[in-house]
């Protein structure tokens, strides 16, 4: 039954699996992580990037091309949440922790009942040449599509970290985190910062987005799932770091790719979630916490 | 004071008094199938605004209590045939546990950690059900109703009735707790933990008491679905989309007193029902979402508080006049 091969095809496919949870959580890395929005709409955002790759793809798109389209949109969108969000509940103070919260949370339900009610519920995918083939290596088969997520994942994560950390508007975007007033007290507009910040969270959110809909089929109730992924990993990271961001997904992936071949697919959810409650009862700051 | 108190206590007596009477009336039976489920919202409304309305916390896994409650009560039907009443009080009992246990979180967790770990517990309970053969798994199960009681002709309009107890009862603890010094010790707590801890407020003790009473309350009212529907499943049962209505029932209603999520949770659960039979269900999502973010952004008050700022427009002009 068990046997070390298994195992080590468990930690492969967790390995790629992880590197693409990365992704999935980096922009809310930043927008929870760096920019203390409690933005637990961004899974939902995800599924919007998904369903946009979709209706592009149909006309003939590669999924990757169609997701790095997007991108100006969401950013774009991100910007009007972002805009929104300061105006309605930052500006006010006190109270806003929990009117901020109710708000996204209900951001998030009207974009699954929008996708329910344009694409109904069934799942939906995307074709391309690299989706459905895998490469082998002696007995192991990795799929292509898993490839490109880890390639992508990567890529995502280095530019990140480095515009985060050698560009101007990035060092800003550091410094609004680290210390607003002081920012202020340079002369510098923090909401403007923030504003641009939340852009680019979302931006990366299209191109993830795509990225969700190459490695499997989606529906609009995904979201749900990847609140637990999404959240595990910025929150075991440790909040707004980039490098912890890959290491947490890492770590997730692999142990839910251990559960899955061990104790069977039903249990999967779980893993994400139990390892959440795990950091918050243990170490609340996570390993990278700043 | 005390004849707002009167006036309450004659209130609430007068509601269960009107729920058994139309229960045993001609009624059609669509509106105890659509009463129940308005009814079980006020339940689950004020449950939840007891931690987040007065508190601040935001629970957002109700689901997870309202799914212990419903489960609590499949096992005890299954493998004692337990009256309705038992499934009730294990159903509260076990959840009250487990909002216990939540609010040892609440230790170390606020905001949006606090949150998202309610979540977490949601989901886990969840798969724990999926993977328990004994309750039927995903698949759920199928539970034969016993023969309904005199003098209710069907066991819908029973569980109406006991739903309606249920609603005064929820409503009446909450009402007790806000007008008490528990209230005030939870207002504290929402307004600044530091500052309520400092000035001696037990703040621990009354966390944990108002996760344990809340909890407790949701599980009464899963506690009644599997009767109700005379099937489980863990989907529907641990589903968020119980989390969002009870979350937003309150903030639509008003969180600061206890006819906010009444108010809430008629109206919306009301329309809801309206728009499931004339539209679809998924609609009625997505106003609960919109009304949601309606009155968060434009009327944060809610319901209550608008009609409150009327009254105090209307007020000055009434006694110049």
């Amino acid at each position: 039954m068990f046997s070390f091969e298994l195992l080590l095809d468990a930690v492969v496919l967790g390995v790629l699996v992880g590197c693409f949870y990365a992704a999935m959580s980096i922009g809310l890395s930043v927008a929870f992580g760096l920019l203390d929005v409690p933005h637990i709409a961004h899974p939902a955002f995800l599924v919007l990037g998904a369903y946009g790759t979709h209706l592009l793809s149909r006309q003939g798109w590669d999924p990757l091309i169609a997701g790095i389209v997007l991108m100006p949109v969401f950013f774009l969108i991100g910007i009007g949440v972002y805009r929104f969000y300061y105006e309605a509940f930052e500006r006010r103070g006190s109270e806003a922790g929990v009117r901020g919260l109710a708000f996204f949370f209900g951001v998030a339900f009207i974009i699954e009942v929008a996708l329910i009610l344009a694409f109904g519920v069934d799942q939906r995918m995307v074709e391309a040449t690299y989706i459905g083939k895998s490469l082998a290596i002696g007995d192991m088969r990795v799929p292509f599509r898993m490839l490109v997520a880890f390639g992508m994942a990567l890529a995502l994560t280095a530019g990140l970290t480095l515009y985060l950390s050698k560009s101007f508007t990035g060092r800003a975007i550091k410094a609004v985190a680290q210390d607003e007033p002081a920012l202020r007290l340079m002369g510098a507009n923090p909401v403007r910062i923030k504003q641009w910040a939340f852009g680019i969270a979302t931006a990366v959110t299209a191109i993830a987005g795509a990225l969700l809909i190459i490695v499997g089929p989606v529906e609009p109730g995904l979201d749900r799932v990847y609140i637990g992924r999404t959240f595990c990993v910025v929150v075991l990271a440790g909040l707004g770091s980039m490098t912890g961001t890959l290491v947490a997904g890492l770590i997730l992936g692999i142990s839910e790719s251990i559960v899955l071949t061990l104790a069977g697919a039903s249990w999967a959810p779980a893993v994400s979630f139990g390892l959440l409650l795990l950091v918050l009862g243990i170490r609340p700051q996570g390993l990278f916490g700043r | 004071m005390t004849r707002s108190a009167t006036g309450f206590w004659i209130g609430a007596v007068a509601v269960v008094v009107l729920a058994a009477l139309v229960a045993v009336s001609g009624a059609n039976e669509y509106f105890f199938f659509a009463g129940f489920v308005v009814l079980q919202f006020v339940v689950l409304a004020t449950a939840w605004n007891i931690l987040g309305g007065y508190a601040g916390y935001v629970n957002f896994g109700t689901g997870a209590f309202f799914g212990v409650g419903a489960y609590t009560a499949v096992v005890l039907f299954k493998a004692l045939s337990a009256p309705l009443w038992a499934q009730i009080l294990a159903g509260a009992g076990v959840s009250g546990l487990l909002g216990f246990g939540i609010g040892l979180l609440t230790l170390r967790l606020r905001g949006i950690f606090f949150s998202i770990a309610t979540v977490a517990v949601a989901i886990i309970l969840e798969t724990l059900v999926i993977n328990w053969r004994y309750v039927g798994g995903a698949t759920g199960i199928q539970l034969l109703r016993p023969p309904v009681m005199w003098p209710f002709e069907t066991y819908t309009r029973m569980l109406f009735v006991v739903v309606a107890l249920l609603a005064v009862l929820a409503v009446s603890i909450a009402r007790y707790i806000e007008t008490s010094w528990l209230g005030r010790g939870l207002r504290a707590i929402r307004d600044s933990e530091e500052a309520a801890e400092c000035t001696g407020v037990p703040t621990l003790k009354l966390k944990l008491f108002a996760c344990t009473v809340s909890g407790a309350m949701m599980g009464t009212a899963g506690a009644l679905l599997p009767m109700y529907q005379s099937f489980v499943e863990p989907a529907s049962s641990f589903s968020l989309n119980y989390s969002v209505a009870a979350l937003a029932m309150p903030m639509i209603g008003g969180t600061s007193h206890w006819l906010g999520p009444v108010v809430g949770a008629i109206l919306l659960g009301t329309i809801q029902q309206v728009v499931t039979v004339t539209i679809s269900s998924e609609l009625n999502v997505l106003v609960v979402g919109v009304l949601l973010v309606l009155f968060v952004v434009a009327a944060p008050e809610g319901i209550v508080g608008l009609a409150r700022k009327l009254a105090r427009v209307r007020a000055p002009t009434a006694g110049a006049a």
